[in-house]
């Protein structure tokens, strides 16, 4: 059993190591393939999400993580200037699972919070981003590359984010992080 | 398993050959590590660690071409965190791969060899998933293939086996599932073809899981193949949605149902209403029978294939987690109500920032059931009967919580909250002799900006427990005390009466976050116990990178994540996380 764990992860790194070396860039993820749910419950691929060439803020949260309510309420009265200067869509992943998943889409509603709103329930996106823990943010710029990711949330990383999204905007290179 | 590691070379080497859009590979992966020290404490109760320092630590590498993904997970116990399951580290330690998987998805469909977590529907016949923080992993590991051919229309197929630490277990889990958007699906006879009016949604699912297990009792004719099926729909019209959910399992003895041959019944119901400002949430839940796993004689976490949450509000303040709820499978009924409002800015109310008000009120039943005293003499049958839906009279939880946040000015924020609640430990934490108890719970949390990055926040909470002894015949009834005015019955364990808590955190955005908290035991009956737990936290934040160290006591408890709780031993030490994303 052991053998065959091992044979498998071997060949996997080498071929990795193989198509690695073929790769042009330092290129990043984008947002990968997983099949998780809009709003309404329906099921969608994340390959789809997209912002027309504009940046876009994916943000990973939870109904019952108290960190990520306070960063995505604070960013709720900032999101219309965003907007307006940026061109940024905000889409908030919520990762709970059945048993607060029905309570994600009156949650929202209920914060008036106007983001684009996605479930996880099972964690396919969550894992398919690598994600450990919430709150989790990935700035991903026009061509689908994450340019920018943080974990966790302290009031005012809004501050350290704006910077970063506006030089995505401007289809500058992100320094000084 | 030769045929497994042949089909993963195949996949491995031709699929990415195959794959249509030719970007360059990538690899990206997370890991963490948590490192705990472990310093005698009698006192509150700590065990006698003889390794000192443990550690779990685990490490995804996923690796994305096109269409093709493909990605490991290495695990090591050595050995186990107290609270996760022994089985993980064994007695000298474990560290291997748990996880590997290959997958190909195009628009049509996607397949995944090696190890996968699905879930159909609720979770009610299937779920299998990981929470890496409880030690929890269910995966199934074999194949797995959906199905999306035809506009609105999702199949999903699975074969496979369940994974139980570092190896699987006896059963062979086979199951499908459809999933039918009706709006959709009807796009494939024409885009203008349409039966519901503008905005309306209406889905219908349903799925079939098998599980196959030799039968191997002497004397017990067990059925060798369980199946279990749902079906379920959903509604939605502008800000309404109901969603609704049946389950059914046919007999299926094991040592978590005492053998008994009763079928298994669950129906879960949900309705909610959201507009700008409010939302409500109405759910009912009733379960019968419904513990399914892919082996007969695990327990506990071990091999479970559904997934049912309790029909509680799930709470992060500290005090607001010392008595969870968890899930009565074999039988339980319960309500959920919640409701969110937001005050308008600028109204009297809602001040110039902002005001929330959430309400939550649940309550959990026994079902109503009688023992079966005709086939209790026979080794074979019904131990009990129910009338599915019936109200029993025993109440196992009850609880209502208020919580209002207001925001004051820019730079202040406050959250209060008050719990009532009724906790049935006897049954919930299986000890019998415990009784229930009864809490009041105040929460207040202060958030003041220094700075623009720089925030002290506050927590003070309490708790007022009162200990309920439970008689023979179930009834509730105020405890016994003796002469000097200690409890006789129930029987109180090392963490019982009133507590109280506070915390001050100082945060400097984006890095840093250092904490200090205190639980202090006040109330309890015992004065040597009336113990403080204090603790300390240090985190450095930079981009995806977590590094936290932390020094201090742990309270015994439970600890959930999710949906899903474990027990957390008292301890005493140094604990070292360090996670990241790459």
């Amino acid at each position: 059993m052991r053998t065959m764990f091992l044979s498998i992860s071997f060949m996997f790194l080498s071929l990795c190591s193989i198509l690695e070396s073929h790769a042009q860039d330092n290129v990043k993820q984008v947002i990968p393939s997983a099949s998780i749910k809009n709003i309404k419950g329906e099921k969608v691929n994340s390959a789809t999400i997209t912002n027309d060439g504009k940046p876009i803020l994916l943000n990973f949260w939870a109904t019952w993580c108290k960190p990520c309510i306070q960063e995505l309420s604070n960013l709720s009265s900032l999101y219309d200037d965003w907007k307006e200067a940026t061109g940024v869509k905000i889409v908030a992943v919520s990762v709970d699972d059945v048993r607060n998943s029905a309570k994600v889409a009156p949650f929202v509603n209920g914060k008036r919070w106007e983001y684009e709103v996605y479930l996880d329930e099972n964690g396919d996106l969550k894992r398919a981003m690598n994600v450990n823990n919430v709150p989790h943010s990935f700035l991903i710029d026009g061509n689908g590359k994450v340019v920018w990711q943080h974990n966790s949330y302290a009031p005012g990383d809004e501050e350290k984010l704006y910077e970063v999204l506006k030089q995505v905007a401007a289809g500058q290179e992100v320094t000084g992080h | 398993m030769k045929t497994l590691l042949l089909l993963t070379c195949i996949c491995c080497f031709s699929l990415p050959l195959l794959a249509q859009n030719q970007s360059d590979g990538t690899i990206g992966g997370n890991f963490q590590i948590d490192v705990q020290s472990y310093s005698p404490d009698s006192l509150i109760g700590a065990q006698n660690v003889p390794e000192k320092v443990r550690s779990n630590a685990f490490l995804n590498l996923n690796y994305t071409k096109g269409n093709f993904s493909a990605g490991v997970r290495y695990e090591s116990y050595l050995k186990e965190i107290l609270g996760f399951s022994p089985n993980w580290g064994g007695k000298e330690g474990n560290a291997g791969i748990g996880y590997r998987y290959a997958r190909y998805t195009n628009d049509d469909f996607d397949v995944t060899i090696g190890n996968f977590y699905e879930q159909f529907g609720n979770g009610m016949i299937l779920r299998t998933y990981e929470e890496r923080g409880l030690g929890l992993d269910n995966a199934l590991d074999g194949v797995r293939a959906k199905l999306t051919m035809l506009k609105g229309l999702q199949i999903t197929g699975v074969f496979g086996k369940q994974r139980s630490f570092f190896n699987v277990g006896p059963g062979i889990v086979r199951g499908i599932d459809g999933e039918l958007l009706v709006e959709d699906f009807l796009k494939n006879f024409g885009d203008n073809v349409s039966i519901l009016p503008e905005g309306w949604r209406l889905r219908f699912g349903g799925g079939v899981v098998s599980k196959y297990e030799q039968d191997t009792d002497p004397t017990l004719n067990l059925p060798e193949n369980v199946l279990a099926y749902n079906t379920r729909m959903t509604f939605q019209a502008d800000g309404f949605a109901l969603d609704a959910e049946y389950a059914y399992k046919i007999n299926d003895p094991k040592t978590t149902n005492v053998n008994t041959f009763n079928p298994g019944r669950a129906l879960y119901v949900n309705a909610s209403y959201s507009a700008p400002g409010i939302g409500i949430n109405v759910s009912l839940k009733s379960l019968d029978n419904m513990d399914f796993r892919s082996s007969r004689r695990s327990q506990l976490t071990d091999l479970v294939l559904n997934y049912l949450p309790a029909v509680t509000k799930q709470y992060t303040y500290r005090l607001l987690t010392l008595y969870p709820y968890a899930t009565q499978p074999n039988g339980e009924i319960g309500v959920q109500a919640d409701l969110l409002y937001t005050f308008p800015k600028g109204s009297f109310l809602g001040g110039k920032y902002g005001t929330s008000i959430n309400i939550n009120y649940a309550r959990v039943h026994s079902i109503d059931s009688t023992r079966n005293l005709s086939d209790s003499t026979a080794i074979e049958g019904n131990l009990y009967n129910t009338n599915f839906l019936s109200f029993g009279r025993r109440v196992f939880f009850d609880d209502i919580n208020v919580e209002i946040q207001k925001k004051w000015s820019k730079d202040f924020k406050t959250n209060f909250g008050y719990m009532r609640q009724y906790y049935l430990k006897e049954l919930i934490e299986l000890l019998p002799g415990t009784g229930a108890i009864k809490t009041d719970v105040i929460t207040s949390e202060f958030i003041y900006s220094l700075t623009t990055t720089q925030t002290i926040r506050i927590e003070l909470q309490h708790m007022a427990a009162e200990h309920r002894k439970i008689d023979a015949d179930g009834n509730d009834k105020e405890a016994e005390k003796d002469a000097n005015g200690f409890t006789i019955s129930p029987k109180l364990d090392n963490n019982n009466g009133s507590w109280i808590y506070a915390l001050a955190e100082y945060t400097i955005a984006p890095q840093w976050f250092i904490s200090v908290f205190n639980e202090y035991n006040y109330g309890n009956e015992d004065p040597n116990r009336r113990l403080n737990y204090l603790s300390g936290n240090i985190i450095y934040v930079k981009d995806a990178l977590r590094l936290s160290v932390g020094y201090g006591r742990v309270r015994g408890g439970i600890l959930c994540v999710g949906g899903v709780c474990r027990p957390v031993p008292a301890s005493n030490g140094f604990s070292l996380s360090v996670s990241s994303t790459f």
